[in-house]
């Protein structure tokens, strides 16, 4: 029994001190956060530059990009992360947040474009949307379709009632969940644009901004508009074995399976990597990541991984991210950028 | 008289309803356990129909000249010739020459698409570590990308994808009868960290992850546990203050799990500055959640050692404690430990506290110490179920497997101990 009691107080003792003696530790493996949409380009980033180089790979986790921003800009310190991913740009609150908080030299990199596309079986008929359109069929609550300014719940079932050059089916689309950072790309760049163009609406988002956003960015709850796992997978497989259900999700997934489906056109722009790039495609957005100088040298790779990240065998137009999915931006921009980024510029806050 | 018979009468009447009744609830009570079996049955036959591949590998075995000219490498040692070099140069040489009819550029590049994403970086490992090597021919194993894994274990299951072309396919069967590709145990799951690319995933860097927080969460609510439960239990007064203890810590037992992880955020992480995504942190904040379940068991077990045993200590002149550590203590560490293996198996299949500080996340490398970055293996199961790469599908059920044999062990355990130990009075 004594035995066995000594091994529970040196257990006791070893974790107590374990527990203490944490603080302030150094740290070589670097830290990254932020969105899910960057997670994938990232991870593989960090794959590579572990497997080739002699720093280690660096730890990088999905928090979301409002989440990962809120922890980058919390501070300097080997506490805090070093670089964070976003699916959008960094907004003014955010960096006056880090300006507060001493992150006072912020390296801004745009890495890309990713476009949301709506596909559906290639044995159904193509269809060409816009944006009015894809709010009239998922919003939960339309403008009266009798012309009057109120707003009813959502009465379309079939997609010919929205607009007579639309096919005679039932209105099915599946999409990702809440929680998915698609969905509220999709609801802000689609349902939100296609919101405003009632001028009834447009006129909300001046007198009241909440009842605006409630508005156009609630989905339909009633049938035709059927949330799916965060598996995008799936939502394929499904649109393959039945033609009349649209499915919403990134591009990489339409580009990993052309063989099945196929891409409605937006406001009459084809989902092309050029048209996504190039903002002609309307729902598509940039991705970023966000660099803290002043971890660059303390925290060793920063400045190997950054540069493993932009050069061309990455994010070129033959770059390995491409296979991932990833949207190249134009070359004299991944050029101007790449440049800015050797020299860890650092944003002034107006550009935002 | 007749009162008597005709109550005798009513119970003869009613028997037969009555043995209905109860032959009724038997019923009831088989089929509540087949149901329960039978959705055990479904889970299991749907994890390992689904799980059972992703112990197979798909490999490329070559025979693959280091030609140093093909390369354009000069000196393997010298860092500075990587960057020039060309290490999958002679693998796809090796490759063509197995499929001859791959002679223009693009198939050359096509038949390299059958190979993972690092079989350069093999080469070159390999060339770094034996330099003499170069100019050689050697057998080597490389992994098979995930297109060309799909395709071999499930060309005929419709829930995949194929995603090759026809000539590659042509290719991949013509390569699999030549014994280049070919299928075997898939050790890389066991010795590798997590992978963007299934073939190079493994869930090593998963298990030791949760072998660390493990260490940490026993080593603190074990011993704090016990010493609780013996105080409690033992020599604290019966007052109000007690009372208010023990709700506390009934009720603590059904906060939802998640809650720990906030507190462990803001606690271990925000006031204390731990780094996040360690093994430290993940196991204090198991170590808070399985407390409540220890010293509950824990004080159940030392409830049940007889009255008897402590008034023959006491009688024979032992101190309290004494009595508590020579006596009690001893008979109810069975209950005890039985008690802590079941948390510690709960606390295994959490998720939802390590979100918050952080072990949710992409880690390569294996950890090695209780403050280097680690993930556990419920959230590796959880990283690779929401991956796109359908190799991933395969892989995410055999984790579970791995998951499943743990906690299976750990119960198991418990049990073991309870018979061995167990005394009865």
């Amino acid at each position: 029994m004594t035995k066995l009691y000594k091994a529970l107080t040196t257990v006791t003792l070893a974790g107590a001190i374990a527990a203490l003696s944490a603080p302030a530790m150094a740290r070589d493996t670097i830290s990254i956060v932020g969105s899910s949409t960057v997670y994938p380009f990232a991870t593989v980033v960090a794959e590579r530059f572990g497997r080739n180089t002699d720093f280690a790979t660096p730890k990088i986790e999905s928090t979301g990009s409002g989440g990962g921003l809120k922890l980058f800009c919390q501070g300097v310190g080997t506490q805090h992360p070093d670089i964070t991913n976003a699916s959008r740009r960094m907004k003014k609150s955010e960096f006056d947040m880090c300006q507060a908080n001493g992150v006072k030299e912020i390296t801004e990199v745009r890495i890309g474009a990713d476009g949301i596309v709506m596909a559906n079986s290639k044995e159904a008929e193509k269809l060409d949307l816009s944006l009015k359109q894809i709010f009239l069929a998922l919003a939960k609550d339309v403008p009266n379709p009798d012309g009057s300014n109120e707003l009813v719940a959502n009465p379309y079932m079939n997609w010919n009632e929205i607009d007579s050059s639309l096919p005679d089916i039932a209105i099915s689309v599946m999409g990702p969940p809440p929680t998915s950072g698609t969905r509220d790309a999709f609801v802000e760049l689609a349902m939100e644009s296609g919101c405003k163009q009632f001028p009834m609406i447009a006129q909300m988002e001046d007198d009241n901004e909440d009842k605006f956003k409630t508005v156009c960015q609630s989905m339909r709850e009633d049938g035709p508009f059927i949330e799916a796992g965060e598996n995008d997978n799936l939502i394929v497989q499904r649109l393959a074995q039945d033609p009349e259900t649209l499915g919403i999700f990134g591009y990489s997934f339409l580009m990993e399976n052309t063989g099945q489906i196929q891409a409605a056109t937006v406001n009459g722009v084809e989902p092309t990597p050029e048209a996504i790039s190039s903002d002609q495609y309307p729902v598509a957005r940039s991705l970023w990541f966000y660099v803290k100088k002043a971890h660059v040298g303390v925290v060793p790779g920063i400045q190997e991984y950054i540069s493993e990240f932009t050069s061309e065998g990455t994010w070129g137009d033959n770059g390995y991210l491409v296979d991932v999915g990833l949207i190249p931006s134009p070359r004299n921009e991944r050029m101007k950028i790449a440049k800015a980024v050797k020299e860890l510029a650092p944003m002034t806050g107006n550009e935002l | 008289m007749t009162d008597q018979r005709s109550q005798a009468e009513i119970v003869r009447k009613s028997l037969k309803r009555r043995y209905r009744t109860e032959r009724r609830f038997r019923l009831y009570g088989i089929l509540a356990i087949f149901i329960a079996l039978a959705s055990l049955f479904i889970l299991f036959a749907d994890i390992i129909s689904k799980g059972h591949t992703g112990f197979v590998k798909t490999t490329i075995t070559l025979e693959v000249t280091l030609d140093s000219g093909m390369m354009y490498l000069d000196d393997p040692t010298d860092k500075d010739q990587w960057s020039s070099a060309d290490f999958k140069a002679p693998i796809i040489a090796a490759l063509q020459a197995q499929v001859p009819e791959a002679a223009s550029a693009a198939e050359k590049r096509e038949l390299g698409r059958f190979l993972g994403t690092f079989a350069d970086s093999e080469i070159r490992d390999l060339l770094t570590k034996n330099p003499e090597l170069l100019n050689t021919t050697q057998t080597i194993e490389f992994p098979a990308h995930d297109r060309v894994s799909v395709y071999v274990k499930h060309a005929d299951n419709p829930r995949y994808s194929i995603k090759l072309s026809e000539q590659q396919q042509r290719w991949v069967d013509e390569l699999l009868q030549k014994g280049i590709i070919d299928t075997s145990f898939n050790d890389v799951l066991f010795s590798r960290g997590d992978s963007r690319e299934p073939a190079n995933a493994g869930v090593l860097g998963a298990i030791v992850g949760s072998l660390l927080t493990m260490l940490v969460t026993l080593a603190i609510s074990f011993p704090v546990g016990i010493s609780a439960a013996v105080y409690l239990e033992e020599f604290a007064p019966q007052n109000k203050l007690t009372d208010f203890i023990e709700v506390n810590i009934n009720n603590l037992a059904a906060v939802p799990s998640i809650i720990f992880g906030l507190l462990g955020l803001a606690v271990f992480i925000n006031l204390f500055g731990m780094p996040r995504s360690v093994p430290v942190v993940g196991g204090l904040v198991l170590a808070l959640m399985t407390l409540p379940t220890i010293i509950i068991s824990s004080r159940a077990a030392i409830k049940s050692v007889p009255p008897s045993i402590r008034e023959a200590a006491e009688g024979v002149g032992a101190s309290k404690m004494q009595v508590v550590l020579h006596h009690v203590v001893p008979l109810a560490m069975p209950g005890m430990l039985t008690g802590s293996i079941i948390g510690m198996a709960q606390a295994l299949g959490e998720t939802a506290p390590l979100l918050l500080i952080g072990m949710v996340a992409f880690i390569v490398d294996v950890p090695d110490g209780l403050f280097s970055s680690a993930t556990v293996l419920p959230v590796q199961i959880y990283l690779w179920a929401s991956s796109s790469e359908q190799g991933f599908v395969e892989l995410a059920s055999a984790a579970i497997m791995v998951l499943l044999t743990f906690m299976i062990i750990m119960n198991a355990l418990a049990i073991w101990l309870r018979k061995r130990l167990e005394r009865r009075w």
